[in-house]
């Protein structure tokens, strides 16, 4: 079960920060721990970087998730940007078109319980991450 | 707004070295004005030495890691050694898992330690060259 919490616009770098204050919030409602939480905001703060960079903008959607008493945090990275053609090699480490050092999305799902990823060229890209306690 | 781009993270001068605390949630412009003006200071001042204290940092993201390791290699251009002290444990931890690996910024666990190697590393140099005039 999830219960949709709050939606985040994606525009500028201080968006970024506004994302991880958010899902530190979050995080700590969820009952995740310290170094979860530091996990789940990192992830989510290259995410956000990525949707500012790549994707031209865009939101982060978070929710809450309770699974027979499992708690957890989802979010939801959106963006109708150029999208990913080669998903498998954008994951690879050290692979980036951008001036980043191409540990966004390698990192970041190393950092998270689940991640998915959908996209499309010209179409833009959702990127969904949770973590649970 | 919460920021703009007069925002500045101070930087101190002592002695030789440079201390800069870092004590809020940087967003990437407010990183890349403190790697500038680090970058003229250590030539304003001939700072030997720039101390980064990250302590209150709840994160350390690619971005701001990137910019750690730009800092620490623009400074041994310009004969200065840099030091980031403090890393919370949870960033650490969160920081190998991620991949980085802040090559060549020097660490240390806290402030103290990190002015101790500062000193040594300004040791270390006047040892081998005690005129400090050569080359």
């Amino acid at each position: 079960m999830a219960t949709p919490r709050s939606t985040l616009q994606i525009r500028t770098s201080e968006d970024i920060v506004r994302v991880r204050q958010e899902v530190r919030a979050r995080a700590i409602e969820a009952g995740l721990g310290l170094v979860d939480q530091t996990k789940i905001v990192t992830a989510a703060s290259e995410l956000a970087r990525n949707t500012l960079e790549y994707g031209r903008g865009g939101e982060a959607r978070l929710e809450m998730l309770q699974d027979h008493g499992r708690r957890g945090l989802r979010i939801v990275f959106e963006d109708r940007g150029p999208g990913i053609p080669d998903i498998d090699q954008a994951l690879r480490d050290g692979f980036t078109t951008g001036k980043g050092m191409g540990l966004g999305l390698g990192g970041a799902r190393r950092l998270c319980n689940e991640f998915n990823i959908v996209s499309a060229p010209g179409e833009g890209t959702r990127i969904t991450i949770a973590r649970w306690k | 707004m919460a920021s703009d781009v007069g925002d500045r993270i101070p930087i101190l001068k002592l002695g030789d070295a440079l201390l800069v605390t870092i004590q809020v949630d940087m967003h990437d412009r407010l990183a890349l004005a403190l790697e500038d003006d680090l970058t003229n200071r250590i030539v304003q001042t001939s700072a030997k030495g720039v101390l980064i204290d990250i302590s209150a940092l709840e994160i350390v993201d690619s971005f701001i890691g990137r910019t750690l390791a730009s800092i620490a290699q623009i400074a041994r251009v310009l004969d200065a050694e840099t030091v980031v002290v403090g890393m919370r444990p949870a960033v650490a931890i969160t920081l190998v898992e991620l991949g980085l690996s802040l090559p060549g910024v020097r660490t240390a666990l806290n402030a103290e330690r990190g002015m101790a190697l500062i000193r040594t590393h300004r040791a270390d140099e006047l040892d081998a060259d005690p005129d400090g005039d050569a080359a």
